[in-house]
């Protein structure tokens, strides 16, 4: 991977107790990548978004984003510095429609304070006005259009996962952070969100952090994969690389996910 | 243009009111209609904290009597004396009352405020049920100490307090607090404190100061309930620790819940509701608190979402239900 780096892990290591979920993880992303992070169950992969986005400090080691530490600092100011990410486990805000989820996350580029709202000023009402529009953009592009008064926990579950993405999306990242998006959609349904995923990224300008358990689903859009077993990086690089490491189909052994490396996803 | 107009139409009703209110109905039924006013004062900010943002504060009786007592030292002190100089220079009685209410209902309100932010700010950092003790605590604290301070009266209480408070000054506090709590409701901000109650894990990842604005809704309703203690000091006259108890905090709680957790109208309704219903159960007597309690149960299984759930009352809401109606379904 060349030139300019967005995402950089340098020697990246948490501690629960005796466990160590992540272990000594160095990992770049470049601008404008779409990189798959892979692995068994409990792997670390999900641990890793929660270092990235501040949700846990790393016990040892540097995150710098843009060339910026970003360790230590708060899940909100991380967000704001331009990483946000969706939830393996669906964490929607269950009670408030589907716009209204999506408006909470363009909240820190609202540009009008307390008093503006409460007053309701010209400025309030202007930001308003963008806020809504944005919002009402990004559930048109996933699809959610006509579900934008529903709430959110009354959505079908593949919408919402959508609404995770245009959630994330809403907060104007420039590193996107998918955790299993597609886990718990049939074949067609997740292909159909892996090519969403790519126009999203296009459209976008966006790098990409792509967390998937099934590899099939992976191999057809990234360029370039990492891989994570009991929390070491065993193996980075190009689908076919990765298909064919001794190390990548020993780990993946005993797991179904298994038979899917020779059919080469 | 259009909010001038609002805010003429709200004064000249309050003003109207004011004058027909105690004509119409005789002092015992103005009284309660009054004491409805306060109440719904204190469910709307409390609606703030624990229906808004999700947080579980029991102590807000402990920032009504900062306010009550607050604001009522200040009018004993310093405002009655500006009033008798005011009125000396020839500004009419009404005015100079007025001026020195609103000025004793600031200082409550922004004691009670800094008192909000000293309690909210390290419980707040912490998870949930941190901030329940903590407050539970602060209540109890603040009625222990006005019981054994002289200066303000102690467990005799507080006579004297001058009565500038009438239906006006009482429903502009009602006003005040429903329109901040919807405007606020209705914005980015008040997004915010809904994300919180959803899930405070989720808002953070996504860009909210979860903390922040937790001390931010914290801070609001401790304001709005020293104004609401205000206007009580200045209403009876007379203040006593034994009308800021742990009880008071769990009626207003009630309010809250009754009215549905998030909803302004609601918490306005259920505020009137039980305020009202052991006034309309004195016939029975003592069985009035068993009662009481007996249809806040019934109530509660009935509607367990409260009287109004997560919504607002508003025509608004019905035509949205309608169409809400016939949006796909999978
Ligand atoms: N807060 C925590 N405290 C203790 N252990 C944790 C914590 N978070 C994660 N772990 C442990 O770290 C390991 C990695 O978990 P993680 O959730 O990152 O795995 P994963 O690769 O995302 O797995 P999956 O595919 O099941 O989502 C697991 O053994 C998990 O139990
Ligand atoms: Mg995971």
């Amino acid at each position: 991977m060349t030139g300019d780096v967005l995402l950089e892990l340098d020697h990246v290591t948490i501690q629960f107790g005796g466990l160590k979920a992540v272990a000594d993880l160095t990992l770049q992303i470049g601008r404008g990548e779409l990189v798959g992070l892979i692995g068994p169950n409990g792997a670390g992969k999900t641990t890793v978004f929660n270092l990235v986005t501040g949700v846990y400090a790393p016990t040892v080691g540097r995150m710098l984003f843009e060339g910026r530490p970003i360790q230590g600092m708060k899940p909100h100011a991380i967000a704001a510095r331009g990483i946000t990410r969706t939830f393996q486990n669906i964490r929607l805000f269950a009670s408030r429609c589907c716009r209204d989820n999506v408006c909470i996350a363009a909240h820190q580029h609202a540009r009008a304070g307390l008093a503006d709202a409460i007053l309701r000023t010209r400025r309030f009402e202007d930001d308003e006005r963008d806020i809504q529009r944005r919002a009402g953009e990004l559930l048109e592009i996933l699809g959610l259009s006509a579900w934008a008064d529903t709430p959110a926990a009354e959505l079908p579950y593949g919408q919402q996962r959508r609404l995770e993405i245009a959630r994330a999306l809403a907060g104007r990242p420039r590193l996107l952070l998918l955790d299993e998006p597609a886990a718990g959609l049939n074949p067609q349904e997740s292909d159909q969100l892996m090519r969403l995923i790519e126009d999203i990224r296009q459209r976008f300008h966006l790098t990409i952090l792509l967390i998937e358990h099934d590899m099939r689903v992976v191999m057809g859009i990234c360029r370039r994969i990492a891989v994570l077993d009991y929390g070491v990086k065993i193996a980075e690089g190009t689908p076919g690389q990765i298909r064919t490491d001794p190390r990548v189909i020993e780990a993946y052994l005993g797991e179904e996910v298994h038979a899917d490396l020779g059919a080469g996803g | 243009m259009r909010r001038a107009l609002w805010l003429a139409g709200v004064l000249v009703a309050l003003v109207a009111l004011n004058v027909a209110l105690p004509r119409l109905l005789n002092p015992y039924l103005f009284q309660i209609v009054v004491l409805c006013g306060i109440n719904v004062i204190l469910a709307v900010s409390l609606n703030l904290v624990n229906g808004f943002t999700g947080q579980f504060s029991i102590g807000h009786a402990g920032f009504m009597a900062l306010g009550a007592y607050g604001s009522a030292m200040f009018s004993l002190h310093v405002g009655q004396g500006w009033v008798a100089a005011l009125e000396a220079g020839h500004v009419p009685g009404v005015v100079a009352e007025g001026f020195a209410l609103l000025l004793a209902l600031l200082v409550g309100g922004l004691l009670s405020a800094l008192a909000g932010y000293l309690v909210g700010l390290p419980s707040l950092r912490l998870r949930g049920d941190y901030l329940a003790i903590v407050t539970l605590g602060f209540g109890e604290i603040i009625r222990v100490i006005i019981t054994n301070v002289d200066a303000v009266g102690a467990s005799r209480g507080l006579p004297g307090i001058p009565g500038w408070v009438n239906f006006f000054w009482v429903g502009l506090g009602v006003a005040a607090v429903i329109f901040l709590s919807l405007n606020l409701a209705r914005s980015t901000h008040g997004r915010a404190l809904f994300a919180i109650r959803d899930d405070e894990v989720a808002a953070e990842a996504l860009g909210v100061d979860t903390t922040s604005y937790k001390v931010l809704a914290f801070v609001l309703g401790a304001f709005f309930a020293g104004v609401a203690g205000g206007l009580f000091a200045h209403y009876l006259s007379y203040l006593n620790p034994n009308s800021f108890t742990f009880l008071k905090s769990i009626e207003v709680i009630a309010m809250v819940v009754l009215g549905g957790l998030g909803s302004v109208s609601g918490a306005v309704l259920a505020a009137i509701v039980l305020t009202l219903l052991p006034e309309v159960l004195r016939p029975v007597k003592d069985y009035r608190m068993v009662l009481y309690s007996f249809m806040l149960i019934v109530l509660m299984i009935t509607r367990p979402q409260g009287l109004l759930g997560n919504r607002e009352l508003s025509l608004t809401w019905l035509t949205r239900r309608r169409r809400r109606a016939g949006a796909p379904s999978a």
